[in-house]
């Protein structure tokens, strides 16, 4: 208590220094896992395969664009965990979203076009089609959530299975080719990459400085008291499972031009990463507590422990195996330095 | 000291050798102090087989705490004695407790609602066959039999959530003598039952008696007391006040006892012009939990709310402020009838709410000061382009830091690292920042150290001296009848009486509360 009384005086005094210097952000150690992750991978590939892991410009694009639609969903999913809930129905918002925007991105004149109609169309329109249909199933997540109180787990679960029954349902589960040069273009190159970090920032600043931010960590911190304080938390819970809508869709949307081709069957498992990423980038599932940098951090540990083992050509069955570790790991290191944050 | 293990004890008590003692239990000089607030001071308590002991005293005088520690949840400051038929015994846990033959029936009941009476009751001891797996026909003719003999009429095999509120004090009851219990704790047993399901519990109380057990009775009701009580030990401000005879004392030497004590406490109360009424409920009701509450609130006037635990002055504070919108009856904010459903139009309509449980309803523990200041005005604009106007809301968390005098390194600690004095200074900053004309303080001070207390006294008469309009709810007497010009006092749900500051004692109020 004495030492207390001593620094109240100085605090009260102190002008606001910059927030950064403070204390050492939570993603500092995550950050510190992925480097020693690479610099191992780098070891090992000197040993056993005897050339460079990280210094192989191809390698690390396809390492960043086989990660970057999770990322989309993760950032999304991320929001979603702050606010106490989750979404599992993402990867199969993807698939549908896929579906739907492919169908509207076909050539023009192809004679076996889903809606023969609606050839040739400006990109704009598959692309906002994919977007809406995101939007809309977001809305209908977040309001079952919000306003009939079942848990979010249940909710999202039920939206899962049924979006990919309307991917399914959408052409019989046949694949939708022939699409457009000026659609495919979205997926080409670093697009998808340059469309991740993006959202990634946008959705950072959102959350660490406005208020749609401010409330949604209050939310996922105490619902009961974000309620006192006159915070509308049904509304609120709406608009975010929304955006995580939004994104599956833009997840949906990148994978179709990349792929240039909507198969009903993408996606699949993609909620289980992104909600990996997020975990390990610091993000706690009893909600209040995780930052985007951290998500993103964490979408890049996935793709490294992906591209490292297959570089080092490890069986799939053990990628697999690890990475479940991994994951179990990076949780119970969090659990523990949020342990001693608390009684510090 | 002699010390016996909790098997030792059961042989001892299966044997039906009892060492000599009058008493079953012996507590001397026992203590517990709790962070920044020391519960229980040298307290003394005395049960005989076969009696009824009741335990009275004000919300926070001790009880509860000497209770929870007979019961084995709370540890107790070193030094002191716990007897159990004169043996000396520590307890580590509870289930230590109930091997020892201490069983505890709580307030808030501790069942497993998804299952069912039988499995309730024999969690933990399930007759098991050669197989180890359940017996469940077994089970179900155990709890038959304990049933009979209290003459309990409830189905073993219906699940507890199925059924009523006194009916799950029954099975919590059966569970306790289920385990042989010599020593049965009672934390206000008849809170939520109706008349006849008391009669039903005390003629079961009674016949435990008969069988020699010793019941431990925590109550509110004076009228409980002389009815099923032999003994009252009476509590002050966590120390023992004195054991009486039920049978040789009135009601008024007890409420006496509960009360009579020199005010120790300053509150700094000044005298400030009281204005016109901001406030004024009428005819406030919400099914269930209060009914036709009616009174005014002046600008720069405090009124307080007295009355026990569960009387429904939190009730009535939640549906002014929208939380629990009230089912009938209107408010009026300065004459004008006020739609108040939702928190966010209460705020809008000037009124900020410090709740009773800073830690369920209040903070974001996780989060930092800064962010629990701001919640409530961010509401209110504080925006520019959309990005939160940061260095200004800091400015002024920080101002509410320097006055209010919280004391942290910066505003950037986690909530959950405050001390709990500090901790409620930050959720009063919450409401300050939004000017509040009218503010509702829920419990304003439980559960902190003096100091902090006598600092948001002194904050609760500047805002008073401003012209805010505080409502305050308090089950502290002196606090209450320090601080405010009236004093509201409500009983199950209705309220008993307004008292002017001139008229207002201790056993007045306590009176009208009490019934």
């Amino acid at each position: 208590m004495a030492t207390d009384t001593s620094t109240s005086t100085a605090a009260a005094t102190r002008e606001p220094v910059l927030r950064l210097h403070r204390r050492m952000p939570p993603e500092v150690s995550i950050l510190v896992v992925m480097i020693g992750m690479m610099l191992l991978f780098e070891a090992l590939g000197w040993i056993f395969e005897g050339q460079t892991f990280i210094f192989n410009v191809l390698r690390l694009k396809i390492m960043i664009l086989q990660e970057s639609e999770i990322g989309i969903i993760a950032v999304g999913v991320t929001m979603c965990i702050i606010t106490g809930g989750i979404d599992l129905s993402s990867g199969s918002l993807v698939g549908m979203t896929a579906m739907v925007a492919a169908s509207l991105a076909q050539v023009s004149g192809y004679s076996h076009a889903i809606y023969p109609g609606l050839t040739g169309l400006n990109p704009v329109i598959p692309v906002a089609a994919g977007l809406l249909c995101g939007l809309l199933v977001g809305m209908i997540n977040g309001g079952l959530i919000a306003y009939t109180k079942i848990p979010p787990f249940i909710a999202t679960l039920g939206m899962m299975v049924s979006a990919r029954g309307v991917a399914d349902w959408y052409t019989n589960g046949e694949p939708i080719g022939n699409l457009e040069d000026s659609f495919a273009a979205i997926g080409s190159g670093w697009w998808p990459v340059i469309i991740f970090l993006f959202v990634a920032f946008v959705f950072h600043i959102a959350l660490r400085y406005t208020r749609y931010g401010k409330f949604t960590y209050a939310i996922g911190a105490n619902p009961l008291a974000a309620r006192v304080s006159g915070i509308n938390v049904e509304r609120h819970l709406v608009v975010v499972y929304m955006f995580a809508g939004l994104l599956s869709g833009v997840a949906g949307v990148v994978h179709t031009a990349r792929a240039i081709s909507g198969q009903a069957g993408v996606g699949m498992g993609f909620e289980l990463d992104a909600i990996a990423a997020a975990v390990i980038g610091g993000t706690s599932l009893m909600g209040g507590v995780g930052r985007m940098t951290g998500t993103v951090i964490g979408a890049v540990i996935l793709g490294i422990l992906t591209s490292g083992f297959t570089f080092l050509n490890v069986d799939a069955h053990y990628q697999e195996i690890i990475k479940g570790a991994v994951i179990i790991a990076a949780v119970i290191t969090d659990q523990y330095r949020q342990r001693r944050r608390r009684s510090a | 000291m002699a010390k016996f293990s909790p098997s030792t004890a059961e042989i001892v008590r299966q044997a039906g050798v009892v060492p000599g003692s009058e008493f079953l239990l012996e507590v001397e000089h026992v203590s517990k102090t709790f962070p920044g607030v020391k519960a229980l001071d040298d307290v003394q308590f005395r049960l005989k087989r076969g009696h009824v002991h009741a335990l009275m005293g004000e919300n926070g005088a001790g009880k509860s705490t000497l209770m929870k520690i007979i019961a084995g949840i709370y540890t107790p400051d070193p030094g002191g004695s716990f007897k159990l038929k004169g043996q000396e015994i520590r307890l580590t846990s509870p289930l230590d407790a109930l091997q020892y033959g201490i069983a505890m029936i709580h307030q808030e009941l501790n069942l497993m609602n998804p299952m069912t009476v039988a499995e309730n009751i024999w969690i933990r001891r399930e007759p098991l066959n050669g197989l180890r797996l359940v017996q469940h026909r077994e089970m179900r003719r155990k709890t038959r039999e304990l049933f009979d003999h209290l003459e309990i009429p409830i189905d073993p095999e219906v699940e507890v959530r199925d059924l009523s509120v006194a009916n799950r004090q029954m099975v919590e009851i059966a569970k306790a003598v289920s385990y042989d219990s010599d020593v049965l704790i009672m934390d206000e047993p008849t809170s939520a039952l109706t008349e006849k399901e008391v009669e039903h519990l005390f003629h079961i109380i009674r016949s435990l008696k008969a069988e020699g057990k010793g019941i431990v009775y925590i109550t509110h009701k004076m009228s409980e007391l002389f009815e099923i009580a032999d003994h009252v030990s009476v509590f002050r401000d966590g120390r023992f006040v004195g054991e009486h005879e039920a049978s040789k004392v009135t009601r008024d030497d007890i409420i006496k006892l509960m009360v009579g004590r020199e005010i120790t406490q300053m509150f700094p109360k000044t005298e400030v012009p009281i204005g016109d009424v901001v406030l004024s409920a009428k005819n406030l009701s919400l099914a269930g939990r209060f009914q036709d509450v009616s009174f005014d609130l002046r600008r720069g006037e405090i009124l307080g709310f007295a009355g026990l635990v569960g009387s429904g002055r939190s009730n009535v504070a939640e549906a002014l402020f929208g939380v629990t919108p009230a089912t009938s009856g209107k408010i009026f904010i300065d004459g004008k009838e006020t739609l108040i459903k939702t928190p966010a139009a209460a705020l809008d309509a000037g009124l900020g709410f410090l709740t009773e449980d800073r830690k369920e309803s209040g903070l974001f523990l996780l989060l930092d000061i800064i962010e629990n200041m701001q919640t409530a005005i961010l509401r209110r604009g504080f925006t520019r382009a959309g990005f939160v106007k940061e260095a200004e809301i800091e400015a002024m968390c920080l101002q509410q830091q320097a006055s209010l005098r919280v004391r942290t390194p910066d505003l950037f600690e986690p909530c959950i690292n405050l001390s709990g004095g500090n901790q409620q200074k930050v959720l009063i900053a919450r409401w300050l920042m939004t000017k509040p004309r009218i503010l509702i303080l829920d419990e304003p001070t439980r559960g902190i150290d003096v100091g902090a207390k006598a600092e948001i006294h002194r904050l609760i008469s500047v805002l008073a001296g401003q012209g805010v309009a505080v409502m305050m709810i308090s089950s502290e007497l002196p606090e209450v009848l320090g601080m405010s010009d009236r004093i509201l006092v409500m009983h199950e749900g209705r309220m008993t009486g307004i008292v002017d500051r001139k008229d207002a004692n201790q056993v007045k109020i306590m009176e009208l509360a009490a019934q």
